[in-house]
């Protein structure tokens, strides 16, 4: 359909390594948002305080700003840190930590919001039925509230997982090769931008696509046992 | 840490902040000219005005901004004899008009899905109240269905705002000087990486929270008629998750 001038396989690449990062940050953040969900439902006031510093930062800061200051900040002010204490130090992150660091440190702020309110959720009923057949307090997680809390989860971590792969492309501005740094240097040696940028689309409309069945897939799964009620 | 090379370069900073509301402002209106045929198309069940407008929706809200950005920016020079045959060359050799231009597509098609919405979550009653005043389907939709949607989108519109707010960020990729244009000149020229990138920060969060608190108190004057607990629907729990 296009001709990609030999170019096609190191789109392919890029492809590969925008799902590697997309996937890591998204491990990433629902560990983080996990914590951060329980720190908001169970912590102390200052474990609460915390917790609100950091998502008030990730709403009100745009993430190629928050990107560029792990990437290029981090570095020079540990630097000059070290200096200040006297001692000459080089630091350097490598692009795939930066990228899926950042990342990571955003979404998992989102997160943790789509399982607070899973936890919310499931019915104060189940608890006391639970508790009332005798199950301790981590029975009660594991086997009652965690699985229904999937449940309320999944649209909420699907739409998350769509936005946060769309989020990768800004990792093409620190150099990692992945879907857009790939379509880029393609468009400026070929002189093609339009369609290597329209190529780079469709792959991310694919992924889209796909991921967005899959997640219709997993929310029937997660709803079995769930009584459909006519529309 | 170099405070005065901040202060210094406040200024710099002010002209930022002015070009990224100045693309935040316009890009939200004109997006939401736009988004209201589109949310009606997309109402529609008329196949013609369907498809289409779900196709446009589709693409924008299924791509990266950065990509859609880079596509009309640098894409647009694949087609330069065309475009200045017809004599739009000017307009899309420049970074300001392919800006604004991409903001607008992107948030026309996401506003669209937050009116579409609205509309339907219009009480049955209140157009069945307008039907039986013999109001004609046009002034029906401006009177009663408008006011009415413009009312339960707006909690879920004023994130649109904000997200619109952030993602104008994206333009100082293609060398224009908004806030992070700005700082990341700054940062390479001082080698005052931090500094320059944390001083940005702090302004989007103040522009940021002005924008959500400006929009609070919009809420509570423009639904003081309303028992909020209508808006519930259209309110998502946590910021801008799109």
């Amino acid at each position: 359909m296009f001709d990609l001038h030999g170019y096609g396989w190191m789109i392919l690449d890029g492809v590969q390594v925008t799902l590697l990062v997309g996937l890591a940050a998204m491990v990433g953040a629902i560990a983080v948002g996990l914590a951060a969900a329980l720190a908001k439902l169970f912590g102390s006031r200052i474990v609460r305080g915390t917790v609100e510093v950091y998502t008030t930062i990730v709403r009100g800061v745009p993430e190629l700003v928050l990107l560029l200051l792990v990437y290029y900040g981090v570095p020079t002010l540990i630097q000059d840190t070290a200096a200040a204490m006297g001692r000459e130090i080089e630091v350097t992150i490598n692009p795939f930590v930066a990228g899926v660091g950042t990342i990571t440190f955003i979404y998992g702020a989102f997160a943790s919001e789509v399982f607070r309110a899973a936890y919310l959720a499931v019915p104060k009923g189940q608890f006391e039925a639970a508790t009332a057949l005798g199950l301790n307090r981590y029975l009660v997680f594991r086997l009652v509230v965690l699985p229904q809390m999937l449940r309320h989860a999944l649209p909420g971590l699907g739409n998350l997982w769509m936005v946060l792969i769309k989020a990768t492309a800004l990792i093409s501005v620190i150099q990692l090769p992945e879907l857009m740094r790939s379509a880029d240097v393609a468009a400026r040696t070929t002189r093609m931008p339009f369609t290597f940028f329209f190529v780079a689309c469709l792959i991310y409309l694919a992924i889209t696509l796909t991921s967005m069945w899959l997640q219709s897939r997993a929310e029937a799964w997660a709803s079995r046992g769930i009584e459909r009620t006519q529309a | 840490m170099n405070l005065d090379l901040v202060i210094e370069n406040l200024p710099r900073f002010l002209s930022g902040v002015v070009l990224t509301l100045e693309l935040t402002a316009a890009s939200c209106v004109l997006g939401f000219a736009l988004a209201i045929p589109l949310a009606l198309m997309r109402l529609s069940s008329v196949r013609l005005w369907l498809w289409p407008a779900t196709a446009y929706v589709l693409f924008f809200r299924g791509t990266p901004l950065l990509a859609q950005l880079f596509l009309i920016y640098y894409g647009s020079g694949q087609f330069r004899p065309a475009l200045e045959s017809v004599g739009l060359w000017t307009f899309f050799r420049e970074p300001w008009f392919c800006a604004l231009l991409t903001l607008v597509l992107n948030t026309a098609a996401y506003t669209s899905e937050i009116l579409r919405g609205a509309i339907a979550g219009v009480p049955r009653g209140e157009i069945e109240a307008a039907l039986a005043c013999g109001m004609s389907r046009g002034l029906r939709f401006r009177r009663i269905i408008l006011p009415r949607a413009l009312g339960l989108a707006w909690p879920a519109y004023t994130n649109e705002i904000v997200y619109q707010l952030q993602a104008t960020s994206l333009v100082s990729i293609i060398t224009l000087m908004d806030i992070t244009g700005v700082a990341r000149v700054i940062a390479s020229r001082h080698f005052a990486f931090y500094e320059a990138f944390l001083t940005a920060a702090v302004f989007y969060l103040v522009l940021v929270y002005g924008v959500l608190f400006l929009a609070k108190r919009a809420e509570r004057r423009l639904l003081a008629h309303l028992r909020p607990p209508d808006a519930r629907a259209a309110k998502p729990g946590f910021g801008f998750i799109r």
